[in-house]
């Protein structure tokens, strides 16, 4: 098995299941059916081989393993994929949301459903290659890459507004992914290489670090988003088709996260120390003010997507900590909320199939015809809260206290952000679930059919199974991050007594 | 067997969340009710060989929860005497809450989720008392705080309901917001989240008096440089920030009379007996810290006393039978906060041990009230019931003076109340902080309005002539045995706790009664000094209440005209009291409207006009601009066009000079 392409398989197997959608015709309903049997078989067999993944992975070393390096075009560029214990985890997660992506489709796509599904077929295999890419040059072909489909789901799939959306999320995107392409640039011309696991053990020139470290910043940030580049994500979570509010809060936004830990971190460790006041200072706003503006919201799906932005400060927040905590934190805060917000746009398609509004204040009293809906509801709404016993809750204290080692203020600041997710949350869950059943479009409301909750329970029992007993993931996730941290503080280390040797 | 104490409720809950609707409501009531009762019967087991045996305290590991960095958490339960105490009060009340449930929600549709979600309760709380990691206490203590939203929401057609269970939520989330803040402090200071660590290391941890001059900083906090014992006291406060909001005590007070929105059962197990004490808990499992930090302790004396207080004028005027024990609730909490401010922890959980009985009494006897009076929940509108409801009015009876403290000076006859309040109070006289003067006084005079209101209840509800309609009157009736049997056992324990028990938590056995589970430092002789008061001081909560139930005779039997007379004279205090100090209207005023103001204004000023305006949208508006400037230049015309290159050319050729030049 060793010498078996695993991480290649399981990233393009997704693209033969395209190959073989596009090769059906679509003609009729017998036709579509066959479209989405291929989908969603595809999508679980990637996620069943990417267990194996798992399995094989060893969680003592802090290397990147499975490794698979074939050189392209003697340029100094490579075919190179590999998976360490701070990206191996991203995959299993995509791997996972893919199918319920896919059966979350099942009946409210109906138009074009041989596009859509290639479309999705092909966004899993460029996300799946961000996370094992290990040539910089391939990382951000991959990168990229991802942009389009989604792109083409929200344009095509979306709702009223979806130009637009579609649109600003492809200009904010693509605006930071051009600076950092001239980053990568720089680099190769510095290093002379764009093999990832060299260019992380390269220092950098002190000066060079900060010019590299801002453009990576400007496309992570927005990819995250922070505040204040944040406004293209509640666009385009609200025109997006179910699934692909699915995948964006899922994955898309990891994508970011994993940036900082895979490049600024490591290959730029003296300008993230420098920078990270300036980047706590943005996670913190981040949280109170995107929390504040959720308060007010009336469209379900903007209040999550604001929702999103505060939790993505809380990542932020944890890594720039560069502590075990914060960063071992952001780690988990990213996999829960692929969970928890997933689940969350999941459970908002559910009422969404049934009346076909978004607005808040079309609901009320769900709960009378609607009890499983409100259970699974509510553990999620839990989970987003950040309640001891889902998954929000390891990932959200640790963040916090990763920065309260490194700064009191943050995590002080950071700990409003637990009062004011309570409020929002709660408030959209009594608006929606609570009080009587009046208003008449509701009162025919079936509760969840079996495919929603073959969707839906797995989540549950991952959040509250993670929220319990998280060691699965910290077990592989410890090793990488320990030799993270100590890479840092050794560089910043270096740099202080090179400074104090002047 | 602890194992099975903790986690019968749970899987009570689990049968009854999951499979409540297949196994009908019947069978949800017994399994639950059933499991607890066995969780119950091993509570007293584990207490009698934990706490009156022999047994050394011990800790039982379940699984591994967080190992992270320096954290390294483990989900497990730590038995010793403080435990076996918190044990029996929670599984002793839950049981019988879960007995009395079955009649009183006799008629509720919903029976296997209120059973179920009282189920979930005991098991958070009992994770909450077991634990011995602050990590554990607080997946505990927000879980008891999610099972309260809950079933204060029970109800969840009234809107009132659902907004007081919001409340109740977002309320305690501000108390854990400090609480959070202090875990992280003790990590800081000490390197762990767990009890065994962080007690093993406080000791050394404030330096001696007298050694090395304290240079070096402990903890920045908030741009703050702070020593060993500035740094200790400031994580002292904030931890005690959680229990203030779980605990009701002012500022964060104003959730528990909301909270009455919730069936009355669960108003007797968790805003009474259990959940409300579990800030006192917290402190006293944490006094090896808090003991080290007297200016903490003097803040917590101030709020125990002033809440005590405060609670106390408001019970006097509110008229909803529920809301008056709350009230109540809330300033005997403040005893006990007074208790620990001073340093006399064994008080502090003596009272909360008799507080279950009584006011768990209390809430489940006006339970029984509201149920023969169909739901009535007002005073004015009752009166009178003495004959028709009388086992009902007599185990009332025996809560309020158990609650009052009716017995003996100097004597060993009396109620429950009679010997952990009165501790309470002459400990704070015989205590020696600053804020203790103030606490005595403040005490004293509670304990005056405690028992006044306490009577007025009495009176109002069970005396006189009846206010109600007589279709009301016509239907009263006793309730049924399944809801009398726990009035009993608790009537019990309000009147005999005290005399069985009050030498073991505050008396000649402390030393083995405890062994070591509260912890005082050495010059803490509190419980040496409180049996040497003043006579007076002794005597001094007996007159207070021998005032309080002659005011209330006064007031409710002989004429029952004055109380009207003197609120209508004095109608500014009377609104005052009535409208709870208006803190709700102040918090709504500071906060609420202004969280909600900002929130749109950033949203549609900051998001749309500027992010939005200056970003994306202004940027396309402007390329649009540009363009529609270029579509107007081509004009068509061979001349503009041949102008414009002319002027190209020439800028061009003068650049190219200038370039030169330089």
């Amino acid at each position: 098995m060793t010498d078996w392409p695993i991480l290649s398989t399981v990233t393009f197997l997704p693209l033969v299941g395209a190959f073989l959608i596009f090769l059906i015709r679509d003609d009729g309903a017998s036709a579509r059916r066959n479209i989405r049997n291929v989908a969603l078989l595809t999508t679980v067999f990637t996620f069943v081989l990417s267990l194996l993944i798992w399995i094989g992975f060893d969680n003592s070393q802090s290397g990147f393993q499975m490794v698979e390096k074939t050189s392209w075009l003697d340029s100094g560029i490579s075919y190179h994929m590999g998976v360490d214990g701070i990206s191996m985890l991203f995959v299993i997660l995509t791997t996972f949301l893919m199918p319920l992506c896919i059966a979350a489709s099942w009946v409210s796509v109906e138009k074009r459903v041989k596009e859509y599904m290639i479309a999705f077929l092909i966004l899993e295999t460029m996300v799946i290659g961000v996370f094992c890419a290990l040539d910089i040059v391939l990382f951000y072909v991959f990168f990229e890459a991802s942009l389009i489909p989604m792109f083409i789901i929200i344009g095509v799939w979306g709702g009223k507004r979806r130009v637009y959306a579609s649109f600003k999320f492809f200009l904010y995107t693509l605006l930071g992914s051009v600076l950092m392409l001239l980053a990568i640039m720089a680099m190769f011309w510095q290093a002379g290489t764009t093999d990832i696991p060299t260019l992380m053990t390269h220092e950098f020139p002190a000066s060079m670090q900060y010019w590299l470290w801002i453009a990576f910043f400007a496309s992570f940030a927005v990819k995250m988003p922070m505040w204040p580049v944040h406004t293209w994500l509640p666009d385009a979570h609200v025109e997006a088709p179910t699934a692909g509010s699915v995948l964006l809060a899922g994955i898309l936004l990891k994508m970011g996260g994993y940036g900082f830990l895979r490049f600024s971190l490591p290959m730029f460790p003296d300008a993230s120390d420098y920078f990270a006041p300036f980047v706590f200072t943005l996670s913190v706003i981040a949280i109170i003010y995107t929390s504040l503006v959720a308060l007010m919201q009336e469209d379900m799906k903007k209040l999550i997507a604001y929702s999103s932005v505060a939790h993505m400060g809380f990542v932020t927040m944890g890594i720039f900590a560069m502590n075990a905590e914060g960063v071992q934190g952001a780690i988990f805060q990213m996999l829960s909320h692929g969970l928890v917000s997933g689940a969350l746009f999941l459970c908002v398609g559910v009422v969404y199939d049934r009346l076909h509004t978004r607005e808040i204040s079309a609901y009320g009293g769900l709960v009378h015809n609607m009890p499983n809906y409100a259970v699974v509801f509510l553990i999620f709404t839990m989970g987003n809260v950040g309640l001891p016993g889902t998954s929000g809750f390891v990932g959200e204290f640790l963040t916090m206290m990763g920065a309260f080692r490194a700064n009191t203020w943050v995590a002080f600041f950071a700990a409003t952000g637990v009062i004011l997710s309570a409020a929002y949350a709660l408030w959209l869950y009594r608006r929606i679930i609570f009080g009587a059943l009046t208003k008449e479009s509701l009162k025919s409301m079936l509760d969840l059919s079996t495919r929603e909750k073959a969707i839906i329970y797995p989540l549950v029992v991952l959040t509250i199974f993670f929220g319990v007993y998280p060691a699965p993931v910290f077990n592989v996730t410890t090793a990488s991050v320990d030799a993270l941290i100590s890479h840092i503080s050794q560089a910043t280390g270096a740099a202080d007594t090179a400074s104090l040797a002047k | 067997m602890y194992q099975a104490i903790v986690f019968l409720p749970l899987l009570g809950f689990l049968i009854a969340g999951l499979f409540g609707r297949s196994i009908g409501a019947k069978a949800s009531e017994y399994v639950t009710s059933g499991f607890l009762v066995v969780a119950a019967v091993l509570s007293w087991i584990a207490f009698f060989t934990v706490a009156l045996g022999q047994t050394k305290a011990f800790t039982v590991p379940v699984l591994r929860f967080i190992q992270v960095g320096g954290i390294d958490v483990f989900w497990a339960l730590r038995i010793d005497t403080l435990t076996a105490v918190m044990l029996i009060v929670v599984n002793t009340v839950s049981a019988l809450v879960h007995i009395y449930s079955i009649g009183y929600m006799h008629h509720d549709p919903h029976r296997p989720r209120f059973f179920a979600y009282l189920s979930l309760f005991t098991f958070a709380m009992l994770m909450l008392v077991t634990s011995d990691n602050l990590i554990q206490m607080f997946f505990g203590w927000e879980g008891v705080g999610l099972a309260s939203y809950l079933l204060i929401g029970f109800w969840y057609k009234k809107p009132s309901a659902s907004a007081a269970a919001m409340k109740a939520f977002i309320v305690n989330r501000v108390g854990d917001f400090g609480f959070a803040l202090g875990i992280f402090g003790v990590f800081v200071l000490f390197g762990s989240v767990n009890f065994d660590t962080i007690f093993a290391n406080v000791a050394t941890f404030i330096p001696a008096e007298g050694a090395a001059p304290q240079g070096q900083v402990a903890l920045t906090f908030l741009g703050y440089a702070l020593n060993n014992q500035a740094a200790l006291t400031v994580v002292c406060l904030l931890l005690f920030m959680g229990a203030m909001g779980k605990s009701a005590q002012i500022p964060l007070h104003t959730w528990l009379p909301d909270a009455m929105e919730g069936p009355t059962p669960v108003s007797a197990l968790i805003h009474a007996a259990t959940m409300v004490t579990a800030g006192v808990f917290m402190l006293a499992r944490l006094s090896p810290i808090f003991e080290h930090s007297a200016t903490a302790l003097t803040f917590v004396t101030f709020i125990g006393a002033t809440t005590a207080i405060f609670a106390a004028t408001v019970g006097l005027v509110q008229n909803d039978i529920k809301r008056v024990i709350a009230y109540s609730t809330c300033s005997q909490l403040g005893y006990m906060f007074v208790a620990l401010g001073t340093g006399f922890y064994g008080a502090a959980v003596f009272h909360l041990f008799t507080h279950a009985f009584f006011k768990a009494l209390l809430f489940l006897g006006s339970g029984s009230v509201i149920h023969a009076v169909s739901d009535e929940q007002d005073m004015r509108k009752m009166g009178g019931l003495r004959k028709l409801i009388p086992t009902t009015y007599w185990m009332m009876v025996i809560g309020t003076i158990a609650l009052t403290g009716v017995g003996i000076p100097t004597t060993i006859l009396g109620t429950a109340g009679f010997f952990s309040k009165d501790a309470i109070i002459e400990g704070s006289f015989a205590a020696h902080n600053a804020a203790s003067g103030y606490a005595f006084i403040m005490l004293v005079l509670a304990a005056v309005f405690t028992s006044f209101y306490s009577w007025r209840l009495i009176f109002m509800t069970f005396h006189g002539k009846p206010r109600a309609s007589a279709d009301v009157m016509h239907h009263v009736h006793e309730s049924p045995p399944v809801m009398l049997v726990p009035l009993y056992i608790l009537a019990v324990g309000a009147l005999f706790a005290g005399v069985l028990f009050h030498e073991y938590f505050v008396g000649h056995d402390y030393n083995e009664f405890w062994k070591g589970a509260l912890f005082t430092l050495p010059e803490n002789e509190i419980l040496e000094h409180f049996h040497h008061v003043p006579l007076l001081v002794k005597l001094s909560p007996f007159i207070a209440m021998i005032v309080g139930f002659l005011l209330a005779y006064q007031f409710y039997i002989r004429s029952p005209e004055t109380p009207k007379r003197l609120a209508a004279q004095h109608h500014g205090l009377y609104q005052f009291l009535l409208n709870k100090w208006y803190f709700d209207e102040l918090y709504n005023f500071l906060f609420v409207r202004p969280a909600m103001r900002l929130g749109r204004f950033l949203w549609r000023q900051g998001d749309g006009r500027v992010i939005d305006g200056m970003g994306p949208d202004g940027i396309a508006a402007r390329v649009v601009d540009v363009t529609r400037g270029v579509v107007r230049l081509q004009t068509g015309y061979l001349y503009h066009y041949a102008f414009v290159m002319l002027i190209g050319i020439a800028a061009l050729v003068t650049w190219m000079m200038l370039g030169n030049s330089f």
